[in-house]
């Protein structure tokens, strides 16, 4: 317990507000990697996975890929790029190695959202006459948002959580006092960095969640559809008359308790 | 494809299989904490030195282990241990009883008070205050593998650098490149700034430190003294006057209860062990790929000490 309070005073302390290696500088250096790595590899990862999806081929292959590639050892593999790129190059390297962890994810969240919907629905837009475009843009991509959104989720978090090993290239980023503390010995300063870490990717995580439940299309919210029927009062039909005909000769028709159905 | 009985005998061998594994791990046994191994050193049969999971460490500590061994002593070697986390437990303990060691670094290591000490000899009479009981610090060598202000040959001749304080001539932006952790050492570069009145900015090259020198991307750089590239690369090192940097020079940490038996021995390879000596050494590993072992049997031959 101790730890942890002596970590949150390092966390507040002065000199970490200062300076080249300031705090809020790492937590921007940490978003930017993060970000660029994961945008490059939705534009890499998305449209591969919603061709997969939409065809249907190569649904193997892409799950092989993903499966292998979650293995990969980041660290290893971004000292490697370094070695092979030098040290001129050493954000790309580090870049690299980022959207390769990424794309997994990304794939997966992508033709898994496709995969999930129901081939009468497909078939009923067919039926409808939409061209296979049509079907994929209205139909297809609506419907496998929440899952897409809950792949970019995963790789968000993947992505933070290892861009901790920038800081060992010269990078920056939220690893820096982890990294620095550890040969200091300054385990106040290393636990307030593992801290800062989790808390970033527990913040992202509470955003996409609720990202990911605002991407399920209106029409598929559970109890959205049922509660605009329940909340409509029933009209009674109007009583048979046994007086005679009066009633039944103005014609009128009895109202009925259901409107059609939107 | 399974049925379902299929099914649960597969997953009743994979639960035997992953326990079988994870006992397994747990049986292994850790390199040095078995007492049995060392019953037979506290005995004062044989004598176990170690060294650091660090190539030049272990030529070092291979250079020790012959020597002793020519001296008639029974030796035990347990090389490439890791860091200090992994093996000072065990030389504390005595379960190893030789191993070579840095005065700087570890008296930073086990000295949790500021050190205020730079010269070899002080930070020698420092260490041998800092030690416990148990442990012995015998002579230390000039060999040293210290942190430097490391500049490329033709940046110090374009610029007439011979010491830190020359950097302030120069009128760019002079960087230095480091591990992380230099930045917060008593002789990072806001020290330099204090003791020698340069203004250097710090970049966290870490690994790839020699690399950014020679590309060019920092002026300075911190290669550790006993790095071959003093004798493959035409790199300098800025001299210290001021003593800024702690001092770290190749000294053996003995157990007290044998270090009469190894002190004549120890002390003979320190007498000759010279900064250029390791560094020729290194070469022979890093470039030659030469063994430990034949790098160190060619040095005491050559050193007359076998």
């Amino acid at each position: 317990m101790n730890l942890f309070l002596e970590a949150f005073a390092w966390m507040f302390a002065p000199a970490q507000w200062t300076g080249n290696y300031a705090l809020p500088k790492l937590l921007g250096e940490h978003l930017t990697l993060t970000a660029i790595s994961v945008v490059i590899a939705a534009a890499i990862a998305v449209p591969l996975g919603w061709l997969i999806g939409h065809t249907g081929k190569g649904r193997e292959i892409a799950v092989a890929v993903s499966g292998a590639a979650r293995a990969i050892p980041a660290f290893g593999l971004m000292i490697l790029l370094v070695l092979l790129l030098g040290v001129l190059r050493i954000p790309e390297a580090a870049i690299t190695t980022f959207v390769l962890l990424a794309i997994p994810s990304l794939l997966a969240g992508a033709y898994t959202g496709l995969e999930a919907i129901d081939r009468r629905v497909i078939d009923a837009a067919k039926a409808m006459g939409m061209t296979g475009w049509q079907i994929f843009w209205k139909v297809e991509v609506p419907l496998g948002l929440p899952l897409l959104v809950g792949g970019i989720r995963s790789a968000l978090l993947q992505v933070i959580a290892t861009v901790t090993i920038a800081a060992y290239v010269g990078l920056g980023g939220l690893g820096y006092p982890i990294i620095q503390g550890i040969p200091l010995q300054r385990f106040d300063q290393v636990v307030a960095g593992a801290i800062l870490v989790a808390a970033l990717a527990l913040l992202v995580d509470l955003l996409l969640a609720g990202a990911q439940h605002l991407a399920v299309p209106r029409g598929l919210r559970t109890g959205g559809g049922t509660s605009r029927r329940r909340s409509r009062t029933l009209v009674p039909a109007a009583e048979p008359s046994t007086s005679g005909p009066s009633a039944s000769d103005d014609g009128s028709t009895p109202v009925t308790s259901e409107p059609a159905t939107a | 494809m399974f049925t379902a009985r299929g099914k649960r005998s597969v997953f009743a061998i994979g639960v035997v299989a992953a326990a079988a594994l994870a006992l397994t791990a747990c049986g292994s046994s850790e390199s040095l904490g078995e007492p049995a191994d060392s019953g037979e050193s506290s005995g004062g049969d044989a004598i176990v030195v170690g060294s650091q999971a660090y190539y030049s460490n272990e030529i070092i500590a291979e250079i020790y282990a012959q020597a002793l061994e020519g001296a008639g002593l029974t030796v035990d070697r347990q090389f490439s241990i890791g860091q200090r986390d992994a093996y000072m437990p065990d030389v504390e303990s005595g379960d190893i009883d030789v191993f070579p060691e840095y005065t700087g670094s570890l008296l930073e290591y086990i000295s949790d008070d500021e050190i205020d000490v730079t010269s070899p000899d002080d930070v020698y009479a420092a260490l041998q205050d800092a030690l416990p009981e148990s442990l012995t610090a015998l002579d230390f060598a000039e060999a040293s593998d210290q942190d430097s202000y490391t500049v490329l040959k033709s940046f110090a001749e374009e610029n007439g650098l011979t010491t830190i304080g020359d950097l302030s001539k120069v009128t760019s932006q002079v960087t230095i490149g480091a591990a992380p952790e230099f930045e917060q050492r008593p002789y990072s570069p806001a020290a330099a700034k204090e003791v020698y009145g340069v203004d250097l900015a710090f970049s966290a090259t870490g690994p790839t430190t020699l690399e950014s020198l020679l590309a060019g991307e920092i002026q300075v750089a911190d290669i550790y003294t006993a790095d071959p590239a003093f004798e493959t690369e035409d790199i300098v090192a800025l001299e210290d006057p001021e003593n800024l940097i702690i001092s770290s020079n190749v000294v053996p940490i003995v157990s007290s209860d044998i270090a009469d038996d190894v002190s004549d021995v120890l002390n003979a390879i320190s007498a000759k062990l010279t900064a250029e000596e390791l560094v020729s050494l290194n070469v022979l590993s890093t470039v030659d790929q030469q063994s430990s072992a034949d790098i160190a049997k060619k040095w005491l031959e050559d050193n007359d000490l076998v």
